[in-house]
């Protein structure tokens, strides 16, 4: 249910990107596609009442392994997600800038007047 | 056993991208030679590793995995990174003297190497997610490189690009997210035997999206729209790695790794390859032949002759998927070689524009003889390399009673021929132009890279020798054929 939310969410940014007319508006539909898939990657490894995955001391003062397996989040998705924040954190920068030069040229932010390419 | 050899593809290019970044505005000339360096040792530790057939895995961190990170060196990773550096070193030559007439190199040559990088780590890389980080490092730097000119044009193909680009990643990422819910494994030797050859709905479905992202980025018809703008709208240099090694280190190597080797090759997969290969090659060719752009008619013969590399290695037959790997890299000499002319024209004249060119074969006679070597390579006459893979393509899909796919790859090799008589025609023979009389030869670094490449046409038709075969393309045949070998020696497991 909650990993079909986050494919609805996905879709949603699909369908800016793809019918939406305005750069920057076809931006944001890529920023809510990225955030999409960075929460279903959340999702996966999240555990109702999960612990940090920060592995602590048992009573006898040994690191517990078991109880860590069986309480904390998966905390790889984490990792992965940082990951990929920080990639479409640079790829958004990348596509504002290049809007901003766009407007700079074409005085537009009108997909459908930046059309100088054919064949 | 850590192979010590593999992360240097990988880490020499980044950390010669942050060094070159910093050289300041005064020192063009050593942004070159950082860049050229580099680039030469990368070329000298890749045939090295090819001619001695050199495999193995490392290990990042010491981790083994599936806990750790691995990157894996086989034949087809090995053959890869040959060519990826062939074109590495003749663009960079190239761009000695082509990118004096952009202002800061430095910029550009950080961007360059950083897109090397990105191409050797998605070549390297033994997990999905390690691809997909590879992909974007490597189409960061290229949506950039792109639109480095910043005229109106560029822009907008640029916009293009990074829109269709982005898409194809992030259907990438969700393939992944999807395979570790559904998997618990990200290691891609992991995935093959935890899967064992049994796909759920879900998997198939991870299937479908890398297909997607990759095939963008391999630009297959009818995911190909962004290719006719963004390869002619880049600096020359450029142009010839993105068409040259790019869409296949990006698109084609990663689409035929994961579907064909990690994922259990299917008989839907090897049909839906064949399909889009069969349609990139006959859209792609007529789109080539009514374009007036020089670039951009170069541009759309990419999509074509990816499609001959795309048939070869969806017939699934030993010989389709030799004919496959020995186009591959054949396209990327002859392709970079024309895209190299096309600038060196534009460099001299001003213009892409065939009707404006003529009989420039006499003012500028390196350049003309060059590209007509990578036409008629290109063409598929002998006795030049792109002959003898398209008569294996073509023999293969005879064998595997795929005639239809035969007499497409035939025709479209003919329509190849009008479309390039039509080049050399407009462009270099005929009577010269009067405005064209001062038009001198381009300076000698960009006449090298020429050169280069033009004996390399001519001497890789000697790689279907007995003897040749074997050590060169063999291995990459072999690795794609046998999915499950990159697990065990791959994967060390």
């Amino acid at each position: 249910m909650t990993y079909g939310l986050c494919i609805l969410l996905f879709l949603i940014g699909l369908y800016a990107v793809v019918t939406k007319r305005n750069l920057i508006k076809i931006v944001i539909g890529f920023i809510i596609m990225e955030n999409a898939v960075n929460l279903l990657l959340i999702m996966l490894g999240y555990r109702l009442g999960g612990r940090a995955p920060i592995i602590w001391k048992n009573a006898a003062g040994a690191a517990d392994l078991t109880g860590f397996a069986n309480s904390s989040v998966d905390p790889l998705p984490q990792a992965l997600v940082l990951t990929s924040i920080v990639i479409s954190l640079g790829v958004t920068a990348l596509m504002v800038a290049i809007c901003l030069r766009v407007y700079q040229r074409y005085g537009t932010f009108d997909i459908s007047k930046i059309r100088r390419l054919k064949g | 056993m850590n192979n010590f050899l593999i992360p240097f593809f990988v880490i020499l290019p980044l950390g010669a991208a942050f060094i070159v970044a910093l050289v300041p505005k005064h020192l063009n000339k050593v942004a070159d030679a950082i860049a050229n360096v580099s680039a030469f040792l990368l070329l000298v530790a890749s045939a090295y590793v090819c001619m001695n057939n050199v495999s193995g895995v490392y290990f990042v961190g010491g981790w083994k995995i599936p806990i750790g990170i691995n990157m894996a060196l086989d034949g087809f990773s090995a053959l890869m990174l040959l060519i990826i550096s062939i074109i590495t070193v003749a663009s960079s030559i190239y761009s000695i003297s082509y990118m004096e007439q952009f202002t800061w190199k430095s910029k550009f040559y950080c961007l360059f190497l950083l897109m090397v990088t990105g191409m050797n780590g998605v070549v390297l890389s033994g997990d999905f997610f390690n691809i997909f980080v590879f992909l974007e490092i490597a189409s960061i730097a290229s949506y950039a490189l792109v639109g480095y000119g910043c005229r109106h044009e560029e822009l907008e193909a640029t916009f293009k690009y990074l829109a269709l680009g982005n898409l194809g990643a992030l259907c990438v990422l969700l393939g992944v997210a999807f395979v570790y819910g559904l998997t618990g494994t990200l290691n891609m030797a992991d995935f093959s035997i935890r899967t064992a050859g049994n796909l759920n709905n879900g998997l198939l479905v991870a299937l479908g999206l890398f297909i997607i992202g990759f095939g963008l980025k391999a630009a297959l018809v009818p995911m190909h729209a962004w290719l006719p703008d963004a390869h002619p709208s880049a600096p020359t240099p450029i142009s010839a790695m993105l068409s040259g090694v790019f869409i296949k280190a990006t698109g084609v190597y990663a689409l035929v790794r994961v579907s064909l080797n990690i994922f259990p090759a299917m008989q839907v997969t090897h049909e839906i390859i064949l399909a889009l290969g069969g349609l990139s090659m006959v859209v792609g060719v007529f789109m080539a032949i009514g374009q007036w752009d020089f670039k951009r008619l170069l541009a759309y013969h990419s999509i074509s002759q990816i499609g001959y590399v795309m048939i070869g290695i969806g017939l699934g037959t030993p010989l389709g998927i030799l004919g496959g790997i020995f186009h591959l890299i054949n396209h990327a000499a002859f392709k970079s070689l024309l895209f190299l002319g096309a600038g060196s024209v534009e460099y001299e004249t001003g213009t892409r524009q065939l009707r404006q060119m003529g009989g420039l074969s006499r003012q500028m006679p390196v350049t003309a003889s060059s590209t007509l070597v990578a036409s008629l390579a290109i063409s598929g006459l002998p006795p030049f390399n792109g002959f003898f893979s398209k008569v294996i393509i073509i023999w293969a899909c005879v064998q595997a009673h795929r005639y239809g796919y035969a007499v497409a790859a035939v025709v479209v090799s003919v329509m190849t021929i009008a479309s390039f008589m039509k080049v050399q025609k407009y462009a270099f023979f005929g009577a010269l132009k009067s405005k064209w009389e001062k038009v001198k030869e381009v300076p000698a670094t960009m006449r090298i890279a020429m050169v280069f490449l033009a004996v390399l046409c001519l001497l890789m038709s000697l790689l279907i020798v007995p003897g040749a075969r074997e050590v060169v393309l063999q291995p990459a045949v072999d690795s794609i054929i046998a999915g499950t070998n990159y697990v065990t020696h791959a994967g060390g497991l």
